[in-house]
């Protein structure tokens, strides 16, 4: 990493880590929860959407297996309050796990059939979650056991735990980026044929990213889970969530590090304004949906890319000047 | 023309068999029963009218077809189950009609991601100090090492297919199979190509060149095999093929 980069990634995350200790506002802390949580699922979204161009709209599968396996495990009783969290990597090493047959096979397709073959994913996943009655409580839902955090600062582990989920998936993101890793996704998104033709483990690569871009967001299922108190199929697994992923990484810019982060810093505080404002109906997903379209109209790429290629062409220019 | 016949009378041994091949797409038999060999050593054209199999003769090879029957030997060995990747680590690797490279990559990315790395590798850095020397050796044998840190979206489509040469070799070939090298490109660009394949050649690189600028074949090749209908009409030297009948009534109709 660059040290400009160290610099940027220092004072993100320096300024998320002191912000809970300058207000305790419920509302505040509720939004950045929901707002970490999109940057940890459009980032890992992006590690296989992004880098390596396989659009998947079936993330919310797994982040619906997330939200339930914990959902189940900690049912009665949560200790202190800490072993959710502990048990993240479980879920995520779980899901990355199941995940690598499912991506095997999915990613037979490609584009437009890919994106088709994972949404049907999704609905699978929520048919299961509803009929699965002994397991998942069906439509009734399954609640988990409420720990005894003090309710002044209530919020503060969650917020945490999607922070650090963040960090992790940025942190993914990052490792991708410079390793042979994300050289070979950029190949397979660029041209996956002549990839093949030029030795790349085009299979392994691909289903190791999906595995990573799934654990991630399972584990932010689990938080979610967690922070709700109670998992219901349809919210759980929620097209919603997908497309959130989706749109976030879009907005910002697909393939890059910081897109998908600034996608989720416009795109959730948008929403929870807008749905404010317009009160209980569905009217905010209009708004969404206008916003987003606007930004895509104007910087069709996504926010960063348009923005460093032309700083890129500035500089450019002045070095052919000089 | 002495040291052409001495080449092919010193006991060449034979890189690349092609037994039988039949492709068939729906009622157009586009490969039929063709056989062929490449000797080690030789830079081989494949000629032929328009149709007449070569670029899928040049798939089936490199595993993105499969061939309806027919064999492949490369090397002493019969690849049972071709696959792109298998046969490009057996040490044959192609470049393609278009020039296919990758836009998004950089040029040197270009070159590192065709040196056919391993598992482990896939984990350490994107371009490690070892990549960036040997690649930037090979850019500068071709002259591209200036272009090095652009993206390969911004170069021009001669750049391109030198591009794609470059990158091709960067895995220690035993053989490539250059489809129509110099196709779009200027004159300058079609010497620059003809000098960087008989460099390779001297270095023991054996090609096998699809190509319909018949004066570089002419200067170039030796054998030459014509295919027509999707089978092999004939095969010689250069000067043979010019006159042999078949190959005029093939090439011009009757």
């Amino acid at each position: 990493m660059t040290r400009n980069g160290l610099i940027r990634a220092g004072l993100f995350f320096g300024v998320l880590i002191t912000l809970p200790f300058f207000s305790t506002s419920q509302w505040l802390t509720n939004m950045f929860i929901f707002t970490l949580m999109y940057v940890a699922l459009a980032s890992s979204w992006n590690l296989i959407g992004g880098y390596a161009g396989y659009p998947s709209l079936g993330h919310a599968a797994f982040f619906g297996f997330g939200a339930y396996f914990t959902a189940i495990v900690f049912t009665d009783s949560v200790g202190y309050g800490w072993s959710p969290f502990l048990f993240l990597p479980v879920v995520g090493i779980s899901a990355a796990i199941i995940s690598i047959p499912i991506g095997y096979v999915a990613m037979k397709t490609r584009a437009d059939v890919f994106a088709i073959v994972t949404i049907t994913l999704l609905f699978m996943a929520q048919t299961l979650a509803f009929n699965m009655h002994k397991l998942t409580g069906g439509a009734q839902g399954k609640g988990i056991a409420v720990p005894s955090f003090d309710p002044a600062t209530f919020g503060r582990p969650f917020y945490f735990g999607m922070l650090a989920l963040a960090a992790l998936a940025m942190g993914a993101s990052m490792y991708f980026r410079q390793s042979k890793i994300g050289l070979s996704l950029s190949a397979i998104r660029s041209d996956e044929d002549k990839a093949l033709g030029v030795g790349v483990q085009v299979n392994r690569v691909k289903v190791l990213g999906f595995a990573i871009s799934v654990g991630i967001t399972a584990m932010a299922g689990g938080v979610w889970a967690y922070y709700e108190g109670f998992v219901y199929p349809q919210f759980a697994v929620d097209p919603l969530i997908t497309i959130g992923m989706v749109l976030m990484t879009f907005l910002g810019g697909r393939a890059t590090l910081w897109g998908p982060v600034l996608g989720a810093f416009i795109l959730v505080p948008a929403q929870q304004y807008l749905s404010y404002e317009l009160g209980a109906n569905q009217f905010y997903l209009l708004a969404y949906a206008a916003i987003f379209l606007i930004t895509m109209l104007v910087l069709p790429r996504g926010v960063i890319p348009t923005i460093s290629d032309k700083i890129w062409l500035k500089k450019k220019q002045r070095e052919a000047q000089a | 023309m002495a040291e052409k016949e001495a080449k092919r009378g010193a006991g060449m041994s034979t890189l690349l068999k092609v037994n039988n091949l039949v492709k068939r797409f729906g009622g157009v038999t586009a490969v039929n029963d063709c056989s062929f060999e490449v000797q080690e050593g030789s830079i081989t054209a494949l000629i032929g009218p328009n149709g007449s199999g070569k670029t899928t003769a040049f798939n089936i090879i490199t595993g993105y077809l499969k061939p309806d029957s027919g064999t492949i030997e490369f090397d002493g060995k019969l690849m049972a189950k071709p696959t792109p990747s298998s046969i490009y680590r057996a040490g044959l690797s192609r470049t393609f009609q278009q020039a296919r490279i990758f836009p998004e990559l950089t040029v040197l990315e270009n070159l590192v991601i065709s040196s056919s790395f391993g598992w482990k590798d896939l984990l350490g850095t994107r371009v490690t100090a070892a990549d960036r020397k040997r690649g930037m050796q090979t850019l500068e044998e071709f002259r591209l090492d200036k272009l090095h840190d652009l993206r390969a979206k911004d170069l021009s489509y001669g750049q391109r297919k030198l591009l794609e040469f470059a990158s091709v070799l960067m895995s220690d070939p035993k053989l490539v199979l250059l489809d129509e090298p110099t196709a779009g490109v200027n004159p300058v660009m079609i010497e620059t190509m003809e000098k960087h394949i008989r460099d390779r050649n001297k270095a023991g690189v054996t090609f096998l060149v699809v190509e319909h600028d018949m004066q570089l074949v002419m200067r170039l090749c030796d054998p030459v095999i014509v295919l027509d209908h999707g089978s092999k009409i004939a095969e010689g030297m250069p000067e043979a093929i010019q006159s042999n009948p078949q190959v005029l009534e093939a090439y011009l109709g009757s």
